[in-house]
């Protein structure tokens, strides 16, 4: 039990039914630049011609952030249904406004992150949301829970980013608010809620209850820890190597303990 | 300039409307010039609630889209002078609350009022967000179960991050907590959670807990702000309530079951 669901390298802890890992892929992007579907469709088609295998059971991104905002909506559903004529599989947009979100969950495709870069202002915030970028998308790095897949529109701007990273927030975060701490560490001395999300390149601080999601080593580092005064979380994670509330030993909640990995096994310590 | 005080939850049925409609009541009978504004386009109550229905000409839409006037869309209430009601349309969709028409409203109203109370719909769709969005206080509605609590939880962070007062770094919107639909008795017997644990889950200042109480029905049919119900004890809570809004220390009340004497226990039994 205490190692379930740790690693997704140790084939021998027995686990064995599936590994959740965090991957990258580059993929075709479609941006659309004009919204009539009849001038795409023949645009389409002519590039579809010239190199059919290319675009055959290709994944694609439908990017609608470039389309002119004035003009008549594009038809979602069509375009959707020419591209898996041509062979195609979209299966997520981005850059998607309010009514393009939701037929776009209507037809069940991902709602990808739109990117920050272009409302960006300060190198801290840069640096804090570019990770975000979906672009090459990034498969669940997070272990992100369904509810998660479309961002949050009130993901907590980062506040005390300053050029080293470093964040420290003061008041509670809340059910749905999401915070990440680009190339450092985090601290929180409030009550985190459960359904909010801390992520951090560096370590986690939590002095208070920690009922939410906490992802250190989000780039990798293997070394960050969470350190927490009262743990009560739904997920922890370090580098990819989460385990869920489920996981956690009675003996372990709501006590103070710090969260580190050990041979790429996850472990809690009491502190 | 007036102060805008959002009654807000996340989840519905949790009493927003009650609460829009005692605290305003509560506040103009204290002689404070308010307004209360039902944002809830398309499914509007608070005149229900308020007893005015039979009196709504023109409505909050009309006014933001300028084909009628403040004055004629503003419904003084029969019992208290300074209380006014600014009713939702039935028959739009919430849409057509514009931020700018909102703004342009609150703006209008604010040089002739002390208070305005936005009653917020349930959800975080655009007509929640519009009720929020220029708040100066928030009160959230919760009642004592872990859904509801979690929604208000939600709702705290939009109030941190997507108001006026967030977006443009002023001072934070002030966030209160009202503890609805309270059953003491179930609490003593671990069947609900105890306003310790809502306030340990959402960190917020209490400004009142109002218990279950067959008077809130009963003044909703009959459309009388249950704040007037003085006999009743969700009448009490709400009066209690809206003088620590004021800045009263008033202790909690209705927190514990009432303990029964010999004799009416023998009696009522």
């Amino acid at each position: 039990m205490a190692a379930k669901s740790t690693s997704s390298t140790n084939a021998s802890d027995g686990a064995g039914t599936f590994e959740l890992k965090a991957a990258s892929f580059t993929l075709p992007i479609i941006r659309l630049l004009d919204s009539d579907i009849e001038t795409v469709a023949s645009r389409l088609g002519a590039k579809v011609e010239k190199a059919p295998d290319f675009f055959r059971n290709t994944p694609v991104v439908i990017d609608l952030s470039d389309l002119p905002r004035d003009r008549a909506p594009i038809a979602l559903p069509q375009l959707v249904g020419l591209l898996r004529g041509y062979g195609m599989i979209p299966f997520g947009v981005r850059g998607a406004n309010a009514e393009q979100t939701a037929a776009a969950e209507a037809l069940e495709l991902a709602i990808l992150r739109e990117s920050y870069v272009r409302r960006t202002k300060s190198v801290g915030e840069l640096a804090a949301e570019t990770e975000l970028e979906p672009d090459p998308v990034t498969a669940p790095k997070t272990a992100q829970a369904p509810e998660k897949a479309q961002p949050s529109a009130e993901t907590t701007q980062p506040r005390a980013a300053g050029q080293s990273g470093f964040m420290l927030i003061t008041k509670p975060v809340r059910s749905g608010q999401r915070i990440y701490a680009a190339g450092g560490d985090l601290s929180i001395i409030a009550p985190v809620s459960s359904g909010a999300e801390l992520m951090a390149d560096g370590n986690i601080h939590v002095y208070g209850p920690l009922r939410g999601r906490a992802l250190a080593g989000m780039s990798g580092n293997m070394e960050a820890r969470i350190f927490c005064h009262d743990l009560q979380a739904e997920l922890i994670s370090i580098a990819g190597h989460y385990r869920v509330s489920e996981g956690i030993p009675n003996e372990l909640r709501g006590v103070p303990v710090q969260i580190f990995l050990d041979q790429k096994i996850l472990r809690i310590e009491k502190l | 300039m007036a102060r805008i005080i959002v009654i807000t939850s996340g989840k519905g049925g949790v009493g927003k409307t009650t609460t829009a409609a005692a605290l305003s009541m509560g506040l103009a009978q204290r002689g404070k010039r308010t307004v209360v504004i039902d944002f809830d386009v398309g499914l509007r109550n608070l005149d229900l609630i308020m007893g005015c229905e039979r009196r709504v000409v023109y409505d909050f839409i009309n006014v933001i889209n300028g084909e009628a006037n403040l004055n004629q869309a503003l419904i003084r209430d029969k019992r208290c002078d300074s209380l006014y009601v600014l009713p939702a349309s039935q028959t739009r969709d919430k849409d057509a609350l514009t931020r700018e028409g909102v703004e342009r409203v609150l703006n209008d109203l604010g040089d002739n009022y002390d208070f305005i109370v936005c009653d917020s719909p349930a959800g975080i769709e655009h007509g929640a967000y519009m009720a929020m969005y220029f708040a100066d206080d928030a009160i959230v509605v919760t009642n004592p179960e872990v859904s509801s609590v979690r929604d208000s939880d939600r709702m705290l962070g939009i109030l941190s991050s997507r108001s006026k007062r967030a977006e443009e770094s002023m001072e934070p919107i002030r966030e209160y907590l009202l503890l609805t639909r309270y059953d003491p008795m179930r609490v003593a017997n671990g069947e609900m959670l105890s306003v310790d644990d809502v306030q340990e889950i959402l960190s917020l200042k209490l400004l009142g807990v109002v218990p279950e109480s067959k008077a809130v029905l009963n003044a909703s049919n009959a459309g009388i702000p249950v704040i007037l119900d003085r006999e009743s004890d969700a009448g009490q809570a709400y009066g209690d309530m809206v003088s620590r809004y004021l800045g009263d220390d008033v202790p909690h009340r209705f927190l514990h079951p009432e303990k029964k004497g010999l004799l009416s226990r023998i009696f009522k039994g």
